[in-house]
């Protein structure tokens, strides 16, 4: 099989090779109207055809760039692989990104067709159109809303499928002329440009060519034994490397399905229909799911609830070492067994795990217990490290060698470096040919014997021999007094209290650490629930005596933990306060994939900083809000400050 | 985003239902006097006015509710004075109510599965068992029925009890099961009455769509002057009982028997 797709180095030739080797095997799902509609990759490959001609009839060919714009949906990922068939390169789009987001990326890779999911993104498109000369034609899935819309340049993709499909019949000559492009597609060639999301200013295009990508997803298919029996969930954003690499990309490799949820919201519920068997999850997406399983429990039935806390313990003292192959007594196995029974088996069921043999989780930290409790219920779950520039795999951990505070160290035939400054470096197969139109910024980032840095400082872990991410590179500081100051740690350490939702912590140049908190309305809103706490909106609760009460306990926690490690000893919390309001995506506090843009934070909230610093007890802020519907509004707070005390490092040491 | 002006006219056609000359007391109290006006077909027609105008009073006499003690009613060209309830719904009327009026404990599927009842034709021989025709005629409607799912995006709530769900998407739940009975004429009774601005844009929006997407001609009640006035070709308002304006939304806004109404009057 690996000679053979040596040989395949794009993915339209990929996918006539499923087509021949699975015909008959599923290759897309997608829940429609209620019910699982399934496409095999013969009838694929079949649709890609008449939409690859009917597209070429629009006028796109080799070389033009096509963007696709919208949520998971088996349409969009055909228009990704009919584009690449006529040799043109597919530009996906977060199918969040405001017109501005959508203009600027639409321009940047000087799109001349554009498939869309929907109304919404026709009109999104359309909005910005006289920043776009160049865009000739839109191609849409869903037509609802749409009938009246002028369609001189607008048109369905099933009407684009159905007539290329006529052209087909009508002319065979056509079919072969096909065969020709897709043999005329070449590896070297870009396959697809990913814009990254701009977690440090604008967002950058980043080029990955067939060869590579195939090469990069050949290595981790094999890494995880994945076949053609496998089936994963696309439910994380198109446009996001994570599900162009770990769906698309080893989807086409190994020939397995791909289901697309009914929308966004269904997510979960789909999740447990399908049953996937490979699956990702960002440590958010975990948190979120534990939080909820959690929340429940609390209201379940005494009897239910002592039976879950009880079995849950009897999975933390020997669930990870099950898992790992390490010898456990026979009493813990068996009461382990039972607990599966009872327990772990149950409520894997319901979250959808049942069959999931290898889960990996990545984007950022998570936390430790986090992390224990999804292995302990017998979840494989493992963390990857990397980025767009890399087609994603830099380091993943094997089966066997899993730590929660790690990410594994280099992926098959990845090669890592450490420089001088703690940045990490490396060279891997699947990396990317450069940022299309930006050879500036390709120079910056690549080193002179032809390594990427990843802007993320690190080092390997003498314990494990894996890499341990601490920090952006530049984000990495120094107090004052010469403290070493890694604000991701710090906040990473908040963020796993189940109460906060987002830290952001300032510290660099000053004299000591502030953090800025948001709470998790969720967690806080069932714990005001259960204590009758009243509250009319996020601003009451954030801004309530008892949540802060609550959460300095939380902070001292933090404080303790870092006294315990003498490097980060001195940087410990001196002061925080609760946000008045979540940092939102739409008001440019996080990006796209929910990082927070810590100097953009400071900007904005530049008062409450001053306050931070200054030792008054509260502050006036007022902000300006983007609604979802683009309006703006103003929200003002007057923000509460606490004091916290630091724990000497010294009487840590003991403990620790 | 509404349509351009010329493409109304398009839209609208003749006239769905006549109200001619109605009055309707109750005892001594006059809830409407010889109200008179139509509704054309595909229009989006509100009836508005201050508390106690006999609003709601008028909707359930278009649908067969209350009996008017006078005046014609006529419907598809067919003219009557009194109706029973079914008879209006088999003939093409739906409604929402101004307190939600599910089966709360009933998924937000079976509710609207329960608005296709009439549309169901199988005896109840076969539906007892689940068999044969009944079964092809329940995955027909169920096909209907997921096809407003998918138009109101409630994809996520499909399998859970309504009584669980916020009003917002009880109300849309509402709107859903009304037009599983693909009405002719859509009468809503407040629609947008205790909602936030969100939800109350988004119901908006549901309306349009409706209108739009199925053809469907709906009559509304509503408070909200701004939804009424951006959201209705033509609108009537009464005011104790009487029709005091009737006509395009910038024509009544303009009318001083409106604003004296609403405003009250210097006396």
């Amino acid at each position: 099989m690996a000679s053979t797709a040596d040989t395949r180095d794009t993915f339209p030739k990929l996918l006539v090779r499923n087509a021949r080797d699975f015909g008959a095997r599923p290759s897309m799902r997608h829940k429609d109207l209620g019910v699982w509609q399934s496409w095999t990759w013969a009838e694929v490959l079949d649709i890609v055809r008449a939409y690859a001609l009917g597209l070429s009839r629009l006028g796109v060919k080799r070389g033009d760039t096509v963007a696709i714009v919208g949520s998971n949906r088996p349409k969009l990922y055909w228009s990704i692989v009919a584009a690449q068939t006529l040799g043109a390169v597919p530009v996906p789009v977060y199918a969040d990104a405001v017109a501005d987001e959508l203009a600027f990326v639409l321009q940047h890779a000087d799109v001349r067709f554009a498939a869309v999911e929907d109304q919404e993104q026709v009109d999104k498109i359309q909005s910005v159109m006289d920043r776009l000369p160049n865009l000739e034609w839109l191609v849409y899935d869903e037509p609802r809303g749409l009938r009246d819309y002028d369609h001189s340049r607008l048109r369905s993709m099933e009407d684009v499928i159905a007539d290329g499909r006529k052209a087909l019949a009508a002319d065979p000559r056509l079919g072969d002329w096909l065969d020709g492009e897709i043999a005329a597609t070449k590896g070297s060639d870009p396959s697809i440009i990913l814009y990254t999301s701009g977690t440090t200013g604008t967002s950058k295009g980043v080029v990955l060519s067939g060869e590579r990508s195939i090469t990069a997803a050949t290595d981790t298919v094999k890494f995880d034994h994945l076949d053609e029996n496998d089936v994963a969930l696309a439910y994380l954003p198109l446009a996001w490397v994570g599900d162009h690499y770990l769906n698309f990309a080893q989807g086409m490799v190994a020939g397995f399905c791909m289901a697309c949820p009914e929308n966004a919201e269904t997510a979960m519920a789909d999740l447990r229909e399908i049953g996937p068997t490979f699956y990702f999850a960002p440590p958010r997406t975990l948190e979120a799911l534990l939080t909820r399983v959690m929340i429940r429990m609390e209201d379940a039935s005494a009897i239910k609830r002592k039976l879950f806390h009880y079995f849950i313990g009897v999975a933390r003292r020997y669930g990870e070492r099950i898992l790992n192959g390490e010898s456990v007594p026979l009493t813990g196995r068996i009461l382990y067994g039972i607990g599966n029974l009872l327990v772990y088996g149950p409520l894997k069921n319901v979250l959808g795990f049942s069959r999931v043999r290898t889960a990996y989780t990545a984007g950022e930290a998570i936390g430790p217990d986090l992390f224990a409790f999804y292995r302990s219920i017998g979840l494989n779950l493992k963390q990857l490290y990397g980025q767009t520039e890399a087609f994603l795999y830099v380091t993943c951990q094997p089966d066997g060698a899993i730590y929660s505070d790690t990410v594994g160290p280099a992926a098959p035939h990845v090669d890592i470096r450490i420089a001088d400054n703690g940045e990490v470096l490396f060279k891997s197969p699947g990396m990317f040919t450069g940022y299309f139109r930006d050879e500036a910024k390709t120079a910056e980032v690549l080193t002179p014997d032809g390594y990427v840095k990843t802007g993320d400082a690190g080092f390997f872990d003498d314990k494990t021999g894996q890499l341990k991410i601490i920090d952006r590179a530049k984000d990495v500081g120094k107090l004052k007094d010469g403290t070493l100051f890694a604000p991701k740690y710090i906040e990473n350490k908040l963020k796993f209290f189940p109460n906060i939702r987002e830290a952001v912590a300032y510290g660099d140049g000053r004299d000591f650490v502030t953090v800025m908190l948001n709470i998790d309305l969720t967690a806080v809103g069932s714990w005001a629930e259960r204590n009758n706490v009243a509250y009319a909106s996020y601003q009451e609760l954030a801004g309530h005596p008892m949540v802060y009460n609550m959460l300095e306990k939380n902070v001292a926690e933090v404080n303790r933990s870092l006294a315990a490690d003498k490097m980060m000893a001195g940087a410990q919390i001196r002061r925080f306060l609760i946000l008045h309001k979540e940092l939102d995506a739409d008001d440019g506090e996080l990006t796209r994939t929910q990082k927070v843009r810590r100097g953009f934070v400071a900007e904005r909230y530049a008062p409450l900083i001053t306050a931070l610093y200054d030792g008054s007890s509260e502050a006036d802020i007022s902000t300006e809000v983007t609604f979802e519907d683009g309006r703006k509004g103003v929200i003002s707070a007057r923000v509460k400050i606490r004091d916290m005390t630091v724990v000497p490092a010294a009487a840590m040491e003991k403990a620790a | 985003m509404r349509a351009p002006d010329d493409s109304l006219k398009t839209r609208i056609g003749d006239v769905l239902l006549a109200v001619e000359d109605v009055s309707l007391a109750f005892g001594g109290v006059k809830a409407i006097n010889g109200v008179s006006f139509d509704i054309r077909q595909g229009e989006i027609r509100a009836i508005i006015g201050p508390n106690g105008a006999g609003k709601t009073s008028m909707l359930n006499v278009i649908n067969g509710f209350y009996h008017p003690q006078q005046g014609r009613i006529t419907f598809k060209g067919k003219t009557r004075s009194r109706m029973r309830p079914h008879e209006a719904a088999s003939g093409g009327i739906a409604r929402t109510f101004q307190n939600v009026a599910l089966f709360r404990g009933m998924s937000a599927l079976d509710n609207i599965m329960a608005g296709r009842t009439l549309k169901m034709n199988v005896n109840f021989f076969w539906q007892m068992f689940r068999r044969g025709p009944a079964m092809r005629e329940e995955i027909e409607h169920r096909r209907f029925v997921e096809e407003i799912i998918d138009f109101l995006k409630i994809q996520d709530i499909r399998r859970t009890p309504v009584g669980r769900l916020p009003y917002g998407l009880q109300k849309r739940v509402e709107l859903g099961r009304a037009l599983a009975m693909e009405p002719e004429l859509l009468l809503l009774d407040e629609p947008m009455a205790g909602m936030n601005l969100e939800e109350k844009e988004d119901m908006s929006r549901y309306i349009l769509d409706v209108n739009e997407y199925y053809g469907t001609t709906i009559a509304l009640i509503e408070h909200d002057m701004g939804v009424v006035m951006d959201l209705s070709d033509r609108v009537v308002v009464l005011d104790h009982g009487e029709k005091i304006a009737d006509g395009t939304p910038d024509e009544v806004k303009r009318n001083q028997a409106v604003i004296d109404a609403y405003l009250g009057v210097a006396h």
